[in-house]
């Protein structure tokens, strides 16, 4: 990660001209051959859309993230957990380099997402490949329609019968188009809590990422909303990688298939989610889990 | 909780929490409702202190009052033409000049620079808000009048004279000077309350773009698409402070009572005037000409304001989600 890198100037950060999609209606990524068999490690021919090797992060002098190392299997859920202020957030936002926004952060180690060196990619063709969903819902102050399209918008996509395609399209996989069909024109600050987050879902997905990531997605919800986001989740790991914190262990438990548990910036245990649970390898976790402290 | 309670001798009493609570709401809404209609009341005094103090002129004058363009307290003619037309060119000029360079610098300042830099650079801009008018009308007419008088002035008129706007003589007092001091003046207010705004907007706004794989660019015109409506509620404060100035507008401004075409011409403005005549106005006609005035600025700055308002409404769709002054 270049903590900076090309921020300061406009010029730098051109948009590669290549990465317009061209699928139209068919569902995103052709699928990984097939995900690692139930209780084995992953195997070599799954590619691993995210990978971790020696990562650490420091916030000025003040290490956050403290020599992490695992990989995300492509089309899986992954949940990390733990308390609050043990790095989740700051180790999502390595993968798409939305640290580098704060001043003085400054990494080690290699982190590989959707095939790019995170490091040295070029920081909007990565973001391209990356969604993010943050823990507060946050769309524009902007019509639905246009929410969904900004990414598209910024594609190059001008073509208005392609935008209401795509459109549509992504608002279905988010499970919102039922709500809103009628309604493109409105502002999106008037759909509920939980809508405006399937908003941003939908947003994100309009840009075909390959992984998704979720910052506490439904931590602002109620459970009615908090319900349909983790189907949603559910559901959308068909075709993308998707990461996910929450504080919460039984949100992890019901929607990952691998669940990670950091403490204090360190990742104490990766692992299959109901095994992470029932018979985790460190006392650590267990503690963590039968809720002895955080 | 238990029964081995101490001895009070009586229950908790509730129902004096109740006749307490019964007796102070009321009496809070009372107060605050008093204040709330006492912000009415002032303005409407002040509309009817100065509609009654202007009567004889209204009288007199009726209509054409607002459109004649003699003002002769000798004759007791009055006509408040040239100073409606120097008060809105003046801060006509004064917004023209300070808007666009004041954007950037709050755009600069909140989005760009380092910052330790912005916060520095935004105390010495508000610093620059609680000098004093008079400060302003000093430097006005004895620094940047000789300036224009003797360098810009003749480089217009040799330039650009062949616009009405640029001709005439190079006195370095006139509508160009006021506009200049009133753009120094109300620079400030826009830059440091666009700065909050977008810096209230942004974080949110430019993690939701840039994480969709905008470029910095793409992610601020998003930010400043959503300011816009505080924007154009700083500018609206701005323009109030520009109809509104009187001290540094009455030292520069020349105060003639003209209608010149060329913003090298000199002029006054209605606070001008007032400020000017008020304390030798000794005729009845002459002074209620001059609260008239008082009464037309108030009704321009009120229909200027809501110009504004409807001007965000309608530019915004009548949204009502984003953090602004408006
Ligand atoms: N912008 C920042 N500057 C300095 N330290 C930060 C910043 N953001 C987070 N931290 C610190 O990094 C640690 C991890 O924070 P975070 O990743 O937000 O934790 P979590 O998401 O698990 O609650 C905390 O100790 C926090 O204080
Ligand atoms: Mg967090």
């Amino acid at each position: 990660m270049k903590p900076r890198a090309g921020w300061m100037s406009l010029a730098t950060q051109t948009r590669p001209p290549s990465v317009a999609p061209a699928r139209g209606e068919s569902a995103p990524p052709p699928p990984a051959p097939a995900a690692s068999a139930p209780g084995a490690p992953p195997v070599a021919e799954a590619p691993d859309a995210i990978s971790v090797r020696d990562f650490s992060l420091f916030y000025g002098a003040h290490p956050a993230l403290k020599h992490i190392g695992f990989d995300v299997p492509a089309h899986s859920v992954t949940a990390i957990i733990g308390p609050s202020g043990c790095g989740k957030s700051t180790l999502l936002r390595s993968f798409n380099r939305m640290n580098d926004l704060i001043a003085g952060v400054r990494t080690e180690g290699e982190v590989r997402v959707a095939g790019l060196d995170v490091r040295s990619a070029d920081v909007v063709e990565l973001r391209r490949r990356v969604g993010m969903v943050f823990q507060r819902p946050n769309p524009f102050p902007k019509s639905i329609f246009d929410n969904v399209a900004f990414g598209l918008r910024l594609l190059g996509i001008r073509d208005r019968a392609e935008l209401e395609a795509r459109v549509e399209q992504s608002l279905l996989r988010a499970a919102l188009w039922n709500e809103v069909r009628d309604r493109l024109n409105r502002s999106a600050l008037q759909l509920s809590g939980g809508q405006q987050q399937r908003l941003c879902i939908a947003r994100c997905l309009a840009v075909e990422p390959e992984v998704i990531l979720m910052d506490e997605p439904a931590s602002a919800l109620d459970p009615t909303a908090t319900a349909r986001i983790e189907e949603l989740v559910l559901d959308l790991k068909r075709a993308y990688t998707i990461v996910v914190v929450t504080h919460n262990m039984q949100q992890a438990a019901r929607i990952s298939d691998r669940t990670a548990f950091l403490l204090d910036g360190e990742l104490i245990e990766i692992d299959e989610t109901p095994r992470l649970f029932t018979s985790p390898s460190r006392k650590l976790t267990e503690d963590y889990i039968t809720g002895r402290f955080g | 909780m238990t029964s081995s309670a101490p001895a009070i001798g009586r229950p908790l009493a509730r129902a004096d929490v109740r006749a307490r609570a019964g007796l102070a709401d009321p009496a809070y809404r009372a107060l605050l409702t008093l204040f709330a209609v006492g912000v009415f009341a002032v303005l409407a005094l002040i509309v009817w202190e100065c509609a009654r103090g202007a009567a004889p002129s209204l009288a007199a004058f009726g209509w054409r009052f607002l459109v004649s363009a003699d003002w002769d307290p000798v004759a007791e003619k009055f006509g408040a033409l040239p100073y409606l037309y120097g008060t809105l060119v003046t801060s006509a000029m004064a917004m023209l000049l300070a808007v666009p360079p004041c954007i950037g610098a709050a755009v600069f300042l909140a989005e760009l620079a380092p910052r330790g830099f912005g916060a520095v650079a935004s105390f010495l801009v508000e610093l620059l808000a609680s000098i004093t008018s008079i400060v302003f009308g000093v430097w006005g007419l004895f620094v940047l009048a000789p300036w224009l008088r003797v360098v810009i002035e003749p480089w217009l008129i040799a330039h650009l004279g062949f616009l009405p706007l640029f001709r005439g003589f190079p006195f370095g007092l006139g509508f160009l000077n006021a506009g200049i001091v009133l753009a120094i003046m109300i620079a400030p207010t826009i830059v440091s309350i666009s700065r909050e705004i977008l810096l209230a907007t942004s974080r949110t706004l430019r993690e939701a773009s840039l994480a969709l794989g905008a470029t910095r660019a793409e992610s601020l015109a998003v930010t400043l698409d959503a300011a816009r409506p505080g924007i154009l509620g700083a500018m609206i404060l701005a323009l109030g402070r520009a109809l509104g100035e009187t001290m540094a507008v009455t030292m520069v401004i020349g105060n003639t009572n003209r209608i010149s075409a060329s913003l090298l011409g000199s002029g006054a403005t209605m606070a001008s005037v007032i400020a000017n005549e008020f304390t030798e106005a000794t005729s009845k006609l002459h002074l209620a000409a001059l609260i008239e005035l008082a009464l037309v600025l108030f009704a321009v700055t009120v229909v200027l304001n809501a110009a504004a308002r409807l001007l965000v409404r309608w530019t915004t769709g009548g949204r009502r989600d984003v953090a602004g002054a408006a």
